[in-house]
């Protein structure tokens, strides 16, 4: 009997041996590729010849100290709405889940109510807020006023535009926290409480850590509709990047270059963030699955030799 | 004079729906006891043992541990439930070790013991890291302290899960079918385990299908059957001369053994 050591190779010939096949020729797969090259080929050739494009107004505009201010704009608006709108998701979807029902139903009102109306509505409605509450109260309700302020001077379209879009992030993420906390095991939940942690121990200890594989992918991509959703504020007059693009044409009518100017960052700035969340995903997977993936291919290989 | 027992179970009901979990069940666990629940799957123990953690809600009746009412307390001679921090405290003094081990995956195998003891029980980190080696030796894990739970077999697992419950120093431990989730070639490691465990003076109450277990390691058998207790006392007398549906409930768990090792 030949007694082989774990994993050496046993170099017999044989028959019909395996490792000695080629590939096979794939017809059909290398005249899709040429149709495909030649017509992404035009299509480039197309954009670059074509003078309405008007590359050199591209250039000259690209990194021009208005487009990159609103560039700006847009970045401080995305960190801080969707920072804002994170702890918002946090807040709402605790108060989902809490046992007590007058929580559970001002959350489902909210998100009932931030979910249906546009953003677009929203950003209006709080960039004139001054019109229902012309000055913003401190006090005692039905008894004395303690602080008050001019509500023009509190809410101004900076503001306006925080709180919007930070409402609007925050009832998606409270969702996507959601679907994430109903993906933990409710064994985790029982051995928590029977170790003894609190509800709120148990939150942030035990089930978030474990969602948070399950929230990135889509929490990705309510990053980048924030990003592209931050463009809106300029109906409220604040200059973002679209909006920076905008008064320039609005100047000098060179439109579909300067949109191609904003859309080249657009796709730069939602490129990065895609890679960053790749990067991310590959990072949690690896420090926490990289073992189940090993388990699965050892089950398969088992069940393979059985 | 008589000696309160350290858990008390009051005429306990619990209903799903229409179904009775629990039809009115009385049991008194002394301290240093070990209890082995056995019966057919649905006969409420594992209901039973989740109610006395208060995992479970339970319509009426009531259950004490050391004399004190678990999760309700008298407010001007009003019965109430308890604050969730009350609740939680009492739930610290007893540990639980479940059929599907229910080890955090976010943390190590060391991080499993000492989190709780950490964040529950406030001790200082380098005694939880202490306390959580010590137990680890005890259940023979030394060596993967920083393993993740996903690496471990069944067995390790729940013999980490056991050490994770040891390590709050409960006063009662509960163990709810610890071996029904595993492969048939670890089930005799976390058997062992349990054995050492109880020979440390621990009060257990073991809801088990391991019927060889419970003669050996168990004070006292309970066997219950459609939510009630139909009958208990000592191995020896419960198993050597068994009514006739003890008799027929035994008989049915050695042809399920019998069938599992064919296969």
């Amino acid at each position: 009997m030949n007694v082989k050591t774990e994993g050496s190779v046993d170099s017999e010939a044989v028959a019909d041996d395996v490792a000695t096949a080629r590939p096979r020729m794939r017809a059909a797969r290398l005249l899709l590729q040429a149709v495909i090259l030649a017509v992404s080929a035009s299509v480039l050739w197309w954009m670059i010849t074509n003078p309405r494009f008007e590359w050199p107004v591209v250039g000259e505009y690209l990194f021009s100290e208005a487009i990159l201010r609103g560039i700006q704009t847009t970045l401080f608006l995305t960190v801080t709405c969707f920072v804002v709108g994170g702890l918002g998701g946090i807040l709402i979807v605790a108060m989902r889940t809490s046992p007590f029902t007058p929580l559970r139903i001002i959350a489902d009102a909210y998100l009932w109510i931030v979910r249906s109306v546009p953003m677009l509505v929203q950003l209006i409605f709080w960039f004139n807020f001054a019109y229902l509450v012309p000055r913003i109260v401190v006090g005692v309700p039905f008894g004395p006023e303690l602080f008050s302020w001019d509500t023009n001077a509190v809410v101004t379209s900076m503001v306006a535009g925080i709180i919007g879009l930070s409402i609007h992030d925050s009832a998606y993420m409270a969702e996507i926290f959601r679907s994430g906390l109903t993906s933990v095991d409710s064994g985790q939940k029982d051995a928590a409480r029977a170790l003894g942690y609190r509800a709120s121990q148990i939150f942030f200890f035990i089930s978030m850590p474990q969602a948070v594989r399950v929230i990135i992918p889509p929490a990705a991509s309510q990053l980048i509709s924030l990003m592209k959703g931050t463009s809106l504020v300029s109906v409220i007059g604040m200059t973002d990047l679209l909006h920076a693009a905008q008064i320039v044409y609005g100047q000098t009518y060179q439109v579909v270059p300067l949109l191609l100017v904003a859309t080249i960052w657009y796709l730069v700035l939602v490129g990065a963030l895609t890679l960053f969340q790749r990067w991310l995903e590959a990072r949690l997977n690896s420090a926490y699955d990289r073992s189940v993936v090993e388990r699965k291919r050892v089950s398969r290989a088992e069940s393979r030799n059985a | 004079m008589n000696e309160t027992p350290l858990l008390q179970v009051r005429s306990v009901t619990k209903r799903y729906g229409d179904t009775v979990a629990l039809g009115g069940v009385n049991l008194e666990v002394e301290a240093g006891e070990v209890v082995a629940i056995i019966g057919p799957s649905g006969s409420g123990k594992s209901t039973l043992i989740r109610c006395i953690h208060m995992l479970e809600p339970f319509d009426s009746g009531s259950i004490s541990l050391g004399g004190e009412q678990l999760g309700f307390g008298r407010v001007r001679n009003t019965l109430q439930p308890l604050k969730e921090s009350a609740v939680a405290a009492q739930r610290a003094r007893m540990g639980m070790v479940f059929q599907q081990f229910n080890l955090f995956p976010q943390m190590s195998v060391l991080g499993n013991i000492t989190h709780p003891l950490t964040h529950v029980k406030k001790v200082p980190n380098a005694d939880a890291v202490s306390e959580a080696t010590r137990l680890l030796g005890l259940v023979g894990l030394s060596e993967k302290a920083d393993s993740y739970p996903r690496k471990l077999s069944g067995g390790q697992q729940q013999r980490v899960a056991i050490a994770r419950a040891l390590a709050m120093q409960p006063q009662l431990l509960l163990f709810d079918e610890p071996t029904s989730a595993l492969d048939p070639e670890t089930v005799g490691e976390v058997l062992q385990v349990m054995r050492q465990v109880s020979q440390l003076g621990t009060t257990m109450i073991v809801v088990t299908h391991e019927i060889a277990f419970a003669r050996d390691v168990a004070d006292r058998i309970v066997f219950m059957e459609a939510g009630r207790i139909l009958e208990q006392g000592p191995p020896a007398q419960m198993l050597g001369s068994p009514s006739p549906r003890l008799a027929a409930f035994l008989r049915r768990e050695a042809d399920a053994e019998a069938h599992a090792q064919g296969n």
